[in-house]
């Protein structure tokens, strides 16, 4: 009697999944064109040459070796500033704070910090760290803006996992007379480590796609430095050269290149949160 | 016999309400005292109270006095951490932390500055034979608690709570979340331990309180309304809420 309902419902049905099954196509196939397309004109422009040298005006050679030096000094000094504030600035929120509204305003706060263009950090660390604090275009006033723009990010994920670990892990340490910073140090960290590890990786994504706020603060030379000393220089990681490669030099070789290593790169990252989380639960359970 | 644990007029307020009213209880040494009573009247509280657990929930506010060992545990004398060595707890849910079997039982002693890998051996194996676990986990100590089920988890924390030779043991509900097998057990397990540790121990179960405790308390409301050894309690109460409770008119 209600065939004609019927009908019409079949054909809405048919309409929709076709729909979903379009733009799954698109959106899959999109994905494989980009990488297909970078790869496909970077991997062959990747030489032991290119990744070993620094480039020469002289002879016209091009080596990104010192814009890999850079990107890691940059991770390294980074990493080494926000962990340890992003962690510890969590844990106080999480465990000692005992006003619950300030604390979400503050967490308010860095999930807006997390969302602000990268390009904004950049401007006020140049302003800040470059011009104020007279650290010139360096390294370190790019790392440090880094340190800014990541540190959200580090606290916020730290205080997700904190969150996941039982209640009831607390009052058993303490139940045993186990001191606050005792219970934290040995019950809840250590299951919580493997969120701040993600946190970390992320930030390393983060670190090594970012090029915007470092255009501003790290500069753009390409020379080889130890690690101390190219913090305290002008330098450029992979990303800002990728930019300086394609939009200055035209070299857009050198640039596909470097774009299939940072995608190689990426890959690798995602990859490491994935084994770790994976490790941990396996670990947990057994 | 001497008291261990002396209460007097204590009273404590969650925010604007009031848990426990006027509550006065001696406890003597080496016994069992049983907390029986309906779903929130206090039973749970009180306990928490005795090791200051307590402290840990917002907006906790105490009043009277609570004395171990002829010391007043609210004084700001007492290191609260040191408190919580003597005054031992076990609680409802078995919570083992995520390591080994041999770290849970040696996170105690090694809190307390014991470092001696022989002697944190020597403990480890004590306290997990005095919880009667020792036989089905001394070729595993070094395997994760998690695996273990949760009568034997539970125990696990019983020889936790032993390794740091607390002389009084608070149970909360310990067999609440068992199987009857783990339950008798852990009975059985209480009793025997009577001889070295004072223990005081919250159950839902009137049975229980009945088989294992020499004293049994009966809260109401926030109220201690019967405090006796467990004999006269359980056969000639003396409050009609106490005998209508225990013959099960309501709760």
């Amino acid at each position: 009697m209600n065939q004609k309902i019927a009908n019409k419902r079949l054909i809405y049905v048919y309409i929709v999944r076709a729909l979903m099954i379009i733009s799954t196509l698109f959106t899959c196939s999109l994905v494989v064109f980009l990488i297909g397309y970078v790869l496909m004109k970077g991997l062959p422009n990747i030489t032991w040459e290119l990744l070993s040298t620094e480039p020469s005006y002289i002879t016209g050679k091009i080596g990104i070796l010192p814009d890999i030096l850079n990107t890691l000094y940059i991770i390294i000094a980074a990493l080494c500033l926000v962990l340890p504030i992003g962690v510890g600035a969590a844990i106080y929120l999480s465990e000692y704070a005992k006003n619950k509204k300030i604390v979400a305003m503050i967490e308010y706060a860095a999930e807006t910090l997390s969302g602000i263009p990268s390009i904004i950090f950049g401007l006020v660390g140049m302003l800040f760290f470059c011009q104020f604090l007279d650290m010139k275009t360096s390294l370190l006033a790019g790392a440090l803006t880094l340190v800014i723009m990541n540190l959200p990010t580090i606290m916020r994920t730290t205080q997700e996992s904190l969150k996941t670990v039982p209640q009831s892990y607390r009052e058993g340490a303490f139940g045993l007379g186990a001191g606050k910073w005792r219970m934290i140090r040995t019950v809840v960290l250590p299951s919580c480590i493997d969120g701040i590890l993600t946190g970390c990786i992320l930030c390393i994504g983060r670190i090594i796609g970012e090029s915007a706020a470092l255009l501003f603060t790290a500069g753009s030379a390409h020379v080889i430095h130890g690690f101390l000393s190219g913090l305290m220089n002008s330098g450029s990681t992979l990303t800002v050269a990728l930019y300086f490669y394609a939009k200055e030099n035209g070299e857009f070789e050198i640039a596909f290149a470097i774009a299939a290593i940072l995608m190689i790169l990426a890959f690798v990252i995602n990859i490491g949160v994935t084994w770790i989380q994976h490790y941990y639960k396996k670990r947990r359970a057994l | 016999m001497k008291n261990i644990i002396t209460v007097k007029d204590l009273c404590l307020w969650y925010g604007k309400h009031q848990a426990l009213h006027h509550i006065h209880m001696d406890i003597p040494k080496n016994s069992i005292t049983a907390l029986i009573g309906p779903s929130g009247c206090g039973k749970s509280t009180f306990l928490k109270t005795l090791n200051r657990m307590n402290d840990l929930v917002n907006d906790v506010k105490i009043t009277g006095e609570i004395c171990y060992d002829n010391q007043d545990i609210f004084s700001s004398s007492i290191d609260v951490n040191m408190l919580r060595k003597e005054v031992g707890m076990v609680f409802q849910k078995p919570n083992p932390f995520p390591m080994s079997i041999y770290d849970n039982v040696a996170y105690g002693p090694r809190t307390h500055g014991i470092k001696n890998k022989v002697k944190l051996d020597e403990i480890v194996e004590k306290s997990l034979k005095d919880a009667a676990i020792w036989d089905e986990v001394k070729d595993r100590l070094h395997k994760s608690a998690m695996s273990l089920s949760g009568g034997q988890q539970q125990r696990l924390c019983i020889a936790r709570a032993l390794a740091v030779e607390p002389k009084v043991l608070l149970m909360d509900e310990p067999t609440s979340a068992l199987d009857p097998i783990s339950t008798s057990k852990i009975e059985e397990l209480v009793s025997v331990l009577k001889d070295k540790y004072t223990i005081i121990i919250v159950t839902h179960n009137m049975q229980q309180a009945a088989r294992i405790s020499d004293q049994t308390a009966f809260f109401l409301l926030g109220e201690l309304v019967e405090f006796n050894t467990t004999d006269c309690l359980f056969s000639q109460p003396s409050d009609k809420r106490t005998e209508d409770y225990i013959t099960g008119r309501f709760g």
